[in-house]
């Protein structure tokens, strides 16, 4: 099959980026500055990256597709306000996790963010359980953009007027030349930011502008580094279909009236799992000195017992030092918990700790 | 005046006598990015030709480093343990891995000199 570009694709050449395959898509790792650099002047300023990869699904429909879409997220739908957006899951029967996203409510319908290499097969189980009921579009003619770190709202707000006004996981319709772009106050760094939906044919010379106004493109090598920092969860690693919302330490995620009520794809497991608990459950992993655990790394207790298994590993930049997350036997996920980590065969010390390796700095409300 | 001569896995050995300094090079750094980590061998072991002598790790992957002669380590740079990203700063200069005392200075026939490495190099690259 050939391999897929964005509409940045110029741009990111232009910039000297290195490129991978990333679930079909040719996507930046870095540019000529290297992660570490990238990294740091997205928490210090502004990074843009380039999501444009991932789905963005449009469904169209009423107060009926916000019940159907109830039967299938477990979050309150009916009271979330218009442009108002939430973290989720697609689940199976299990409550094992199809794919993680982000739902915002618009005035037509829903927004959803699914991630790149799960679109297909998401569009695929939303429009079986919707039984072609609504209108659904699988957006490719908009690019998706984040800008994240904290000069982020002052650049962004000089080419879009009006967006400094959103509050954190908040979104709306803004105006640029003639178009419509759909703005969120979001994003998956630990850093205030945004990401802007806006169409193929003016990313490129949007995405300059940014550029002009003084933020820097940082490829997707230091979104991973960015986001372990902060904590989240990377399809693929963190979540699968042979994990559970609950066991990913994600309860937070659902609503409370929904863990209660229950009648979402996934209900039962997931109320079982509150009430009796998990086997496993996802944790902060940080090594001594150091040694970085990568994904797969097998974790021990004190007496050479296999507890865990390291699902996300690195250096984070921000913290000079190495970081991990990974799942762990219930009874070994206490915070301060020494464990031992096998790398190159042999086993290094590490100690269970808490989420983010970095704290955020969210903006909670809006910036007048 | 001994030359410098270089290893189809990106080392660098500078020969001294029967001794040697052995580090990566700006190519191997520019290929992995930034350097976060560094494992060297323990002072004193030996190690065989193009056997494992080392780790570096990048934020994205860890590498092995290879040793281009077989010898004994006499020295380690202890400085780019604690800083693993002078590797990336001065990868053919101040940021070498280990010193060795070789076994069989023959070895270092099979090694490629700077045109030939840089050739291949540029072949080689991704």
């Amino acid at each position: 099959m050939e391999i897929k570009k964005t509409s940045l694709n110029k741009l990111h050449q232009d910039n000297k980026a290195k490129f991978v395959e990333f679930a079909g898509y040719e996507m930046p790792i870095q540019y000529s500055k290297g992660i570490v650099e990238e990294h740091k002047l997205t928490r210090s300023h502004s990074g843009i990256f380039d999501v444009s990869h991932m789905g963005q699904l449009f469904i169209y429909g009423d107060k009926t597709l916000t019940e159907d879409l109830e039967k299938i997220f477990p979050l309150n739908l009916k009271n979330l306000n218009i442009n108002s957006s939430k973290y989720t899951f697609l689940m199976n029967e299990d409550a094992g996790i199809y794919d993680d996203l982000i739902i915002t409510k618009l005035e037509e319908g829903y927004l959803i963010i699914l991630n790149a290499a799960c679109k297909d097969n998401d569009y695929k189980i939303l429009s079986d359980l919707l039984k072609n009921k609504y209108k659904m579009n699988l957006d490719d003619k908009r690019s998706l953009i984040a800008i994240q770190g904290p000069k982020s709202v002052e650049i962004l707000d000089s080419i879009i007027s009006g967006v400094s006004e959103l509050s954190f996981m908040t979104g709306n319709w803004f105006e640029y030349k003639n178009q419509k772009i759909f703005v969120t106050r979001s994003g998956y760094t630990g850093e205030d930011g945004f990401e802007i939906s806006i169409i193929n044919d003016l990313a490129e010379e949007f995405t300059r502008k940014l550029i002009d106004s003084g933020a820097q493109l940082v490829g997707l090598g230091a979104r991973d580094t960015l986001r372990l920092e902060a904590g989240l969860c990377l399809y693929g690693h963190e979540l699968g279909v042979d994990k559970t919302p609950i066991e990913a330490n994600l309860k937070w995620a659902i609503s409370k009236d929904r863990i209660v009520n229950g009648g979402f794809i996934g209900s039962d497991k997931i109320m079982s799992q509150i009430s009796e608990g998990t086997k496993q459950i996802r944790v902060g992993i940080k090594p001594e000195g150091r040694l970085i655990a990568r994904e797969k790394t097998k974790i021990f207790n004190e007496t050479e017992l296999v507890i865990g298994e390291i699902t996300s590993g690195t250096f984070g930049p921000s913290v000079s030092g190495p970081v991990a997350m990974g799942y762990v036997k219930k009874e070994f996920s206490k915070k301060d918990t020494k464990v031992f980590l096998e790398v190159r065969g042999k086993k290094y010390p590490a100690n269970i700790c808490g989420l983010p390796f970095y704290k955020k700095s969210y903006v909670k409300g809006a910036i007048k | 005046m001994s030359e410098v001569k270089f290893s189809k896995d990106h080392e660098w050995i500078l020969p001294d006598g029967d001794e040697a300094t052995v580090g990566i090079t700006k190519h191997a750094t520019e290929m992995l990015g930034d350097i976060v980590f560094a494992e060297l061998p323990d002072k004193g072991s030996n190690v065989e030709k193009d056997g494992t002598a080392g780790v570096v790790e990048s934020t994205k992957a860890a590498s092995d480093v290879y040793t281009p002669v077989s010898g004994e380590v006499l020295d380690i740079n202890q400085t780019i343990v604690d800083d693993p990203s002078k590797i990336n700063e001065d990868p053919e200069g101040s940021a070498w891995f280990f010193k060795l005392k070789m076994k069989d200075v023959s070895e270092l026939e099979s090694l490629m000199n700077k045109d030939e490495y840089d050739k291949f190099a540029k072949e080689n690259a991704s």
